[in-house]
């Protein structure tokens, strides 16, 4: 291994564990999910590091993308929003209709 | 670094880190005796490629030599999906936003990511015969074409329904299934394909699963979602209006 690709994964070790840690020890939850988001980025990097570009591309796009959407869903809710929003097909109980998925 | 682990006290927490730094190293200890030069199943891989109909090794192996676990990884993700649509309490597909209108720079952004999403899927999808790529790659870049579009204020168009959500999520597994089972319609064993056809087979299964993972991703957002209250600023309360 040359000395680039060296210091190259030495570096993207240290800056993992480092995300990592802040990931966990942030006090303030968007922070955190933010910091997590990042970190599914760097991971994605070391997925091509270890000659898995495919595992790579769905690091990226689930653990980066949908996982961090999701994440910052939760953290909008924790913050207190309530459920409910103004439709046009909500019945007269003011309730929306039952799932109809 | 701020205290966020609520009541325990500074010695649990390192004890805790002492006992993880020990597993550390016994995994890390694990892999570095890994020899460097170990192939495992890669040369059978590479001498029955021509038999699997793709050329690059991780696909063929995804959809043709272990299709089972994939086949089972996409009933295992429509089931999740069922389950998430079947919680989510107050959500019904009728609503028309997602989240407000969005401000013109998102605006901008959405309309010229989303048709790059859509086109790097594609091309996601196609390339996975021969490069890196395949059906859970393009299906979850579509997927976040999908969320991006919820997030930005678009309105759900007309063509989306309830029967067409529900049919965009199950066919990618019923024909990944059909497509296993007919094998053994015709005396052979479940997924074996026949071999001329191995090619053509991948390629649909493939897109089918690409549109019904995305579909799934972006339903599973959805119905995670909290659907928006009129002002976004202050948390509104259940019963007004």
């Amino acid at each position: 291994m040359s000395t680039w690709e060296f210091a190259f994964d030495a570096w993207l070790v240290v800056v993992l564990v480092w995300l990592a840690i802040r990931t966990l020890s942030e006090a303030r939850l968007f922070k955190s999910v933010v910091l997590f988001i990042a970190l599914g980025l760097f991971v994605a990097f070391a997925w091509v590091r270890l000659d898995a570009p495919d595992v790579a591309l769905t690091e990226a796009a689930l653990g980066a993308g949908i996982t961090g959407a999701l994440l910052l869903d939760t953290v909008g809710h924790l913050r207190g929003r309530k459920v409910p929003y103004s439709s046009a097909e909500r019945d007269s109980q003011g309730k929306a209709s039952a799932s109809d998925v | 670094m701020s205290d966020i682990t609520g009541n325990t006290t500074r010695w649990q927490r390192l004890a805790i880190i002492f006992i993880l730094a020990i597993v550390f190293m016994i995994i890390a200890r694990g892999v570095v005796a890994i020899p460097e030069d170990i192939l495992g199943v890669a040369p059978h891989i590479t001498s029955n490629l021509a038999v699997s109909g793709v050329l690059n090794p991780v696909t063929a192996v995804l959809l043709n030599f272990r299709g089972y676990d994939t086949l089972l990884e996409i009933g295992v993700l429509m089931l999740a999906t069922i389950g998430v649509l079947s919680l989510a309490k107050n959500l019904s597909l009728a609503q028309m936003r997602f989240s407000p209108p969005a401000d013109p720079v998102l605006a901008l952004m959405t309309r010229i990511s989303v048709p790059l999403l859509v086109l790097i899927s594609g091309y996601l999808l196609w390339a996975g015969e021969k490069a890196p790529g395949g059906a859970f790659q393009a299906g979850s870049v579509l997927g976040a074409a999908g969320v991006l579009l919820a997030l930005s204020g678009h309105t759900r168009p007309a063509w989306l329904n309830v029967s067409m959500l529900r049919a965009s999520i199950a066919v990618g597994f019923v024909v990944f299934l059909a497509a296993a089972v007919v094998p053994m319609l015709l005396g052979k064993n479940l997924l074996e394909y026949p071999v001329a056809l191995a090619k053509t087979l991948i390629i649909v299964i493939e897109t089918w699963l690409t549109l019904s993972i995305g579909f799934m991703l972006v339903s599973m957002f959805i119905a995670s979602a909290a659907p928006i209250s009129r002002d976004l600023e202050e948390p509104v309360d259940a019963e007004s209006d």
